[in-house]
């Protein structure tokens, strides 16, 4: 087997437990790009803070790894000044879902052509335990001393309603069918959420592999995620939760499709001239 | 019969909504052509209607960039004016408005609403007050015709037809009143050919000659003209103008645009900056250029959200955790809005550090007269360079500045990363590298000394007091210091704010006494000076939230050099 490009040629020391779902994610996520044979110096991976967002460290390609919950804006500019490039952008449930909430609610409504992986353990595991987004409601914590009472936030739901043109569930362990949704993820025209469940072994005694396991299906093919009401209804389901991909809308036009300086021009913006004679030319008229 | 002299102050008042900045407009277009040199600044209210706001035009036979307070004409078109402007009245200021409405004695009796309304619309009172100023001012019928019918062209015979009748009505008026006012202005050709820009709009245009292509914000007064200047740019000329969901968002989208090879501004003012700190010291972490127009309004939180202030030098000196270098600029008046602009792009690109360009609302809102700018000497340098296989983002060099790789600009990976990292970008907690980078950022500081503008002097030199300003106050400050004309009087103004001016030293050390004049409360800039150079200096100070007029800098500084 040829070496994939993606994946450094040594041994990568990783910042992460031994037995962390990230690792599957990281493999995961490897073949995906081998297999689409994208050129590596195209690809660019993106990513806030926490375990999850070191990923870009851990891939062979060029990577921007900003701050805490803000990768989405620095990727959305990415991709717009330079739409060959394929940017991916990787955090956990933290990271997207609370520090960077606004940037996913207004990212998703430009639609720039990316792909968002969060990893989803329902726990913060950086800052050692405290209660996240996703985490379901009765889980104790340090700080979470009585319990969770918040209602979970459902990015799936979350998605369908803001028309997130590709959304979709994966599960850390299966390898092969997370693999195949990071390519049709990667593939897809467009914004496309991944929220991965995987366990964290450190501090999330509660959702372990097991619970997944057991509190997940895979849709069928005869699901239709082309129907949003029937996606929405998909969305909602709890207990167990359904994985696969949940909504799909290939009409929208993404933010890139929408800037009129590329309509006539494809060149990304480090390859354009200034063109001082127009510009004072313009400046002659303000009399 | 009054005699108005060669640098006549008009003021117009009412309230939000009341056309004053058609009347503005228009006159302002309109006299320049006709050769005069014209100036209008403006203040207004939190407001889009009603309360009372206020334009100063400044018409004269001679260059004029700076506030008169002395209201030569006022035109009230409120009774709210008059208290309002009471402070700049004096007893040979003309009053013209309507009597029965406003109460001032003596005034000439014009009324324009009700002329207005007589003609068919309350909203004819604009050109009928824009008409009457052009008959005082013996502005020839024909051009006022051809400019109103050009103003109007496109918005139907009937409407143009309307307000070339109440145009007349206007100019019939102003006529019969330069009988009793006769205004000496001598009008200047070259005028004519001459631009008419704001502050704000100059701040685009040189963007836009800086390369920039790639501008987001989200909309702040009195930030918003910059945005709204290159959203109209961005079609012509290739820039992405995106508004943002808040500043936290503006900030990492910049930085991601300069990190794909964009040319990136932000414009936002204090309060929106203040939410941007957190990607500020990103910038400085990652070693990315970044262009930051902070538009200054008086704070603290919204403060007054209309008005001026050089209150935000200290943050912009301080903001962001961590300690990296960076540039603060601040144009001293619209020519180097422009000029400063453009450049501040090729610094942040060579040093790879965030650049200020500070004003404030009061330079962003005032226009005028200017040549058009030559731009043959402006260069857009770009530093990146594309990347070989085994590029590393942060390389250790003598200068501190590691060439710039673009991702898909050659084979390298292009890798950049909050936490600190080794040269090659990735997440290090070596502390020998550690303490390498510190240094390495820091050191760049000491490679922009070549780049630093130094602080202009203007006056004797044998001066014994010197007069420091900085940023927008300057043709204030030139204009009372010349009226002041003390032969031990010099003016010290800095455009270029850090990393300090090694140049000021000198004209420091001769003076006998240092007075800075800042629009802000605390001094911030004397406080740079004093930790910067050691310097004792004495302060005037302004924070109503208006900006210095002559007279009043003529009067301030006249009281500290007694």
């Amino acid at each position: 087997m040829s070496q994939n490009e993606f994946d450094f040629p040594h041994q990568v020391e990783t910042a992460w437990c031994p037995g962390c779902g990230n690792f599957a994610i990281r493999k995961s996520l490897l073949a995906a790009l081998d297999e689409l044979g994208l050129p590596r110096e195209k690809v660019v991976l993106v990513s806030g803070i926490g375990q999850a967002a070191k990923m870009p460290q851990y891939i062979n390609t060029s990577f921007f790894n900003g701050l805490h919950g803000r990768a989405l804006p620095a990727a959305t500019a990415i991709k717009a000044c330079n739409p060959e490039l394929k940017v991916i952008v990787v955090g956990g449930d933290g990271d997207v879902y609370g520090e960077g909430g606004n940037h996913l609610l207004h990212a998703t409504r430009r639609n720039p052509d990316l792909t968002l992986l969060v990893h989803d353990n329902m726990v913060y595991g950086l800052t050692k335990g405290q209660a996240s987004p996703t985490s379901r409601e009765g889980m104790v914590t340090l700080v979470q001393v009585n319990g969770v009472f918040e209602k979970p936030l459902n990015p799936l739901a979350l998605g369908v309603a803001l028309d997130v043109p590709f959304i979709a569930r994966a599960l850390a362990a299966d390898m092969d069918q997370t693999r195949e949704l990071f390519k049709k993820a990667i593939l897809h025209r467009g914004f496309a959420l991944v929220d991965i469940f995987q366990p964290c072994i450190s501090f999330n005694k509660v959702n372990t592999f097991k619970w997944f396991k057991d509190n997940s299906y895979y849709v069928g093919d005869d699901y239709n995620p082309a129907d949003r009401q029937a996606a929405f209804a998909k969305a909602l389901e709890e207990s167990p939760f359904p994985l696969g991909i949940i909504y799909r809308n290939e009409e929208r036009t993404t933010f890139e499709e929408n800037l009129p300086l590329y309509t006539q021009d494809k060149r990304a913006l480090y390859e354009r001239e200034t063109d001082f004679v127009k510009i004072r030319q313009l400046l002659q008229s303000r009399v | 019969m009054t005699i108005l002299q060669d640098d006549l102050t008009i003021v117009l008042a009412g309230e939000a909504g009341q056309g004053l900045q058609t009347i503005e407009v228009l006159l302002t277009s309109l006299l320049k052509n006709n050769g005069y040199h014209v100036y209008a600044t403006k203040e207004y209210m939190s407001r889009v209607r009603g309360g009372m706001n206020s334009t100063t035009l400044r018409i004269a036979s001679r260059r004029v960039c700076a506030l008169r307070e002395k209201i030569d004409l006022l035109i009230p078109l409120h009774p709210n004016a008059i208290p309002h402007l009471q402070h700049r009245l004096t007893d040979e200021t003309v009053v013209i408005g309507d009597q029965s409405t406003i109460d001032y004695r003596p005034m000439i009796h014009v009324p324009f609403l009700k002329l207005a309304n007589e003609m068919g619309n309350s909203v004819y009172a604009n050109i009928l007050a824009v008409g009457m100023i052009a008959g005082l001012l013996k502005i020839d019928r024909e051009k006022c015709v051809q400019f109103i019918d050009r103003h109007f062209s496109g918005k139907g015979e009937e409407v143009k037809n309307n307000n070339l009748a109440v145009l007349h009505k206007g100019l019939d008026i102003g006529a019969g009143l330069a009988a009793s006012i006769v205004i000496e202005l001598v009008g200047d050709a070259g005028v004519a050919g001459e631009i008419l820009i704001t502050g704000g709009d100059a701040v685009a245009f040189g963007a836009l000659a800086g390369g920039c292509n790639y501008l987001c914000a989200y909309p702040m007064s009195p930030s918003t003209s910059v945005l709204n200047a290159m959203a109209a740019f961005s079609k012509q000329f290739g820039v992405i103008v995106e508004q943002v969901e808040d500043e936290v968002g503006v900030v990492n989208m910049a930085i991601g645009a300069w990190y794909a090879g964009a040319r990136a501004m932000v414009t936002t003012s204090g309060g929106g900056f203040a939410l941007m700190t957190e990607g500020l010291s990103l910038a400085g972490m990652i070693e990315s250029p970044l262009v930051i127009h902070l538009g200054q309004r008086p704070g603290p939180a919204t403060g007054l959200p209309t008005r001026t202030e050089q209150g935000d030098l200290s943050l912009a000196l301080y903001a962001g955790h961590g300690a990296f270098p960076r540039i603060i600029i601040a144009p001293r008046n619209i020519e180097e809005a422009f000029f400063l602009s453009q450049r501040a792009f090729n610094l942040a690109d060579k040093y790879q550090v965030p650049v200020f360009i500070l004003t404030d609302q009061y330079l962003v809102d005032t226009y005028y007269n200017t040549p058009c700018w030559e731009m043959d000497d402006l260069k857009v340098e770009k530093h990146f360079i594309e990347t070989a296989a085994d590029y590393r983002r942060h390389i250790f060099t003598a200068s501190g500045i590691s060439p710039r790789g673009l991702p898909g600009f050659g084979p390298g990976k292009v890798c950049v990363d909050s936490d600190e990292h080794d040269e090659g970008g990735y997440i290090t907690e070596n502390m020998d590298i550690r303490k390498k980078m510190v240094e390495k950022r820091l050191s760049k500081t000491a490679a922009m000394v070549n780049d630093i503008l130094p602080p202009q002097l203007t006056g004797p030199p044998d001066f014994e007091t010197l007069v420091i300003g900085w940023g927008s106050t300057y043709p204030a400050l030139a204009e009372a210091l010349d009226r002041i004309g003390n032969g031990k009087l010099a003016h010290l103004h800095f455009s270029w704010l850090y990393p300090p001016a090694q140049e000021a030293a000198r004209y420091l050390a001769q003076a006998k006494k240092i007075v800075v004049v800042e629009n802000n409360a605390t001094g911030q800039f004397a406080q740079l000076l004093k930790l910067t150079m050691d310097c004792q200096a004495e302060n005037i100070l302004k924070y109503n939230g208006l900006p210095f007029s002559v007279e009043e800098l003529v009067r301030e500084i006249s009281a500290h050099c007694d």
